[in-house]
């Protein structure tokens, strides 16, 4: 096991009060595979993340629960450690490779540092460690684009840049946040066979945030959705397409555009995400929850309900029943029915 | 590097040909006459008429505009005869009411603005710049209300009151300092730092201030940036990511700021230099317009605009070394 959190909370105080970012989400990941997180913006998937990478350091933010990597527990660790340990055994890449570049310095400049941070060789050595990984995430004439700066390369080349910076110290878990949502459709696909192959070459766990259910069906094995910071679903890939459990996950299939369907129009989920200072009482997804009144008793408005177990690595939060919740996929074609 | 250089340089000249032109149609808009002005106390239109031909003012406005660059760069004669006397180069023109050449005048006042400019300039930026960053690193905390508290005092107060304060008190109540009287630094060292010291330090308090705010908040806004998240994402120390990330990024406008705020001390810091008698260009100019010294005004009036141009260029090239994407365009 890479990486285990566990019951992770963060929370932010503001002017406005206290913003809950992340509610006791939990999740494993193991070497060499990969973990999806998906939501929508403000879902805490992002923030869930940097948090692991104990890059959440503003002295407005405060996180709890447990962080194991590699068996380590990070949260509360000294900060000089769990320095130490980003960019060398884990790693993270951005969704906006132009603006998480360095403007100023050119990308041999900017790999060669990442590898003198954790490691104590020469400036030539660095550089020639960083030339052997711009040549292996696929970057033409490797020499000459060492001496280039970001914004002469283009989105794609950008982002294998990326790649390759934060994968040059070998580390065990790259952290993915959308690495894709910037970039061209085409070059999208070159992006996630680039993260394939490397880590089928390198063992690399990953943790892959998107909204992009298409990015998951392509590279996950296992997938979280979360929704208004908490885990609402936690399923292998297989099971959250073929048998999602919670009204919002029907809701993001529902929103991918299929040729082969019939109708003309998507099913987009009504509503907002809900604010993450005045949480509702019952479900997060309540106000939005096509469903809700096959629930007796108003308990979605009252009661969040736990994150239970449907089937053997299947989690899911709701109250609807098991049988409902077919009745309802059955009767829109949700999954695999 | 280099023709991003050259193109300015030549964007400069442009500039500069563009700015003598206006300068010299402001010296002809003026409504007095010149000729009139230089005639004296028995004055009867033939020595005004003469006085007009000797000064080339009978000639047409373009004939007298190259007279006025000819001067400049090769020096020119005024008048015929045993009226003559010669302009040498750089002649920025004769002043009548002083009875020297402008650009003796100039030279003799440039150094002093010099001093002024450059001592204040250097005493700022240190200060400020430090100061911005102390703020920034304790962002939210007591160093940086502290800070920013008493920048906004420092940046409210005008320069004549903070002069006055400091003469007053430093000076004549105190008598902690002789009163200001220039010497140049070659002459008389200890009065010329004497002189300087309460200058600088009136100046050095209003820019101070407003560096001080200017960096914090370009310090804030940097270490919000993308890039910023992805060093600390590399390991990198939090040392290393403010030096040699964020700072840098950071620099830029600042040294736009510097250039623009240097240029236009260079120009004549008039009210500091009154209030400490100090003989600069800005005294300089402020005694030719009450005089209706003409080509006294002019001269001072281009020389603040050369500076302004030129640092304009040094700013630019400053900005191409810092930025790499400026080296493009």
């Amino acid at each position: 096991m890479i990486l285990e959190v566990k019951n992770l909370n963060v929370e932010f105080t503001t002017d406005d009060g206290i913003v809950h970012a992340v509610n006791n989400v939990s999740y494993k990941v193991e070497r060499g595979k990969t973990l999806a997180i998906v939501g929508e913006s403000g879902s805490g998937k992002s923030v869930s993340s940097l948090a692991v990478m104990g890059l959440v350091t503003g002295s407005n933010s405060k996180i709890t629960g447990e962080v194991f990597f590699n068996g380590r527990e990070l949260v509360g660790a000294d900060p000089e450690e769990v320095r130490k340990l980003r960019g060398d055994e884990m790693a993270m890449i951005f969704q906006d490779p132009l603006s998480a570049l360095h403007p100023y310095y050119t990308i041999g400049d900017q790999l060669a540092e990442a590898v003198q941070v954790h490691h104590n060789v020469k400036e030539a050595e660095a550089r020639s460690r960083a030339a052997e990984m711009l040549t292996k995430v696929g970057i033409p004439s490797v020499e000459q684009r060492m001496d280039e700066y970001p914004h002469q390369l283009s989105g794609g080349m950008r982002q294998r840049v990326m790649i390759a910076m934060a994968l040059i110290n070998g580390p065990e878990l790259l952290i993915a946040d959308e690495p894709t949502t910037a970039l061209d459709v085409t070059v999208q696909a070159q992006i996630l066979d680039l993260l394939r192959e490397l880590q089928k070459e390198f063992g690399t766990a990953i943790v892959l945030i998107t909204h992009d259910l298409g990015v998951v069906a392509d590279l996950a094995d296992e997938v979280l959705v979360m929704y208004g910071g908490s885990a609402v679903e936690h399923a292998p890939v297989r099971e959250i397409f073929y048998e999602p459990q919670m009204p919002y996950t029907w809701g993001l299939l529902a929103s991918i555009p299929q040729i082969s369907a019939k109708k003309a129009q998507l099913d987009p989920i009504p509503g907002s995400p809900p604010s993450l200072l005045n949480m509702p009482k019952g479900c997060v997804f309540a106000p939005r929850c096509t469903f809700k009144d096959q629930v007796p008793g108003d308990a979605c408005a009252n009661e969040f309900p736990d994150l239970l177990a449907v089937s053997k690595d299947h989690e899911a939060r709701c109250h609807l029943t098991e049988s409902q919740r077919t009745a309802i996929r059955t009767e829109r074609k949700i999954g695999r029915v | 590097m280099f023709p991003y250089i050259v193109r300015r340089v030549f964007v400069m000249a442009f500039m500069l040909t563009i700015l003598s032109i206006i300068t010299f149609l402001l010296f002809n808009a003026v409504p007095t006459d010149p000729a009139m002005l230089t005639c004296g106390k028995t004055c009867t239109p033939d020595i005004v008429a003469a006085n007009r031909i000797r000064l080339g003012l009978d000639q047409p406005l373009y004939v007298q505009y190259a007279e006025w660059i000819k001067g400049i760069f090769v020096g020119r004669t005024y008048g015929s005869g045993s009226a003559t006397f010669e302009c040498s180069t750089p002649c920025l023109g004769y002043s009548f009411r002083n009875g020297e050449e402008v650009t003796t005048m100039i030279v003799d006042a440039l150094p002093v603005t010099l001093y002024l400019a450059l001592g204040a300039f250097i005493l700022w930026m240190l200060i400020g710049i430090s100061a911005g960053i102390v703020a920034a690193k304790n962002h939210g905390k007591w160093q940086d209300r502290t800070i920013m508290g008493v920048s906004l005092i420092g940046y409210s107060l005008p320069v004549f009151f903070v002069g006055l304060l400091l003469l007053v008190f430093v000076v004549v109540r105190w008598n902690l300092l002789p009163y200001p009287d220039y010497e140049s630094p070659f002459d008389d060292p200890v009065a010329f730092f004497q002189t300087m010291l309460l200058p600088w330090i009136t100046l050095a308090i209003l820019y101070a201030a407003y560096y001080a705010r200017l960096t914090r908040s370009q310090m804030l806004e940097t270490m919000g940036e993308d890039y910023i998240r992805t060093a600390r994402a590399k390991g990198l120390s939090e040392r290393v990511v403010f030096r040699k990330h964020a700072f840098r990024a950071g620099l830029t406008p600042i040294v736009t700021s510097a250039g623009l705020d240097l240029a236009g001390l260079l120009g004549g810091a008039v009210i500091t230099e009154y209030i400490f008698s100090l003989p600069g260009l800005g005294r300089l100019a402020i005694g030719a317009v009450t005089e209706y010294d003409l080509p006294t005004i002019t001269a001072t009036v281009l020389v603040a605009a050369v500076f302004v141009i030129v640092s304009n260029l040094v700013v630019d090239i400053l900005y191409a070394a810092i930025d790499p994407r400026v080296r493009l365009t």
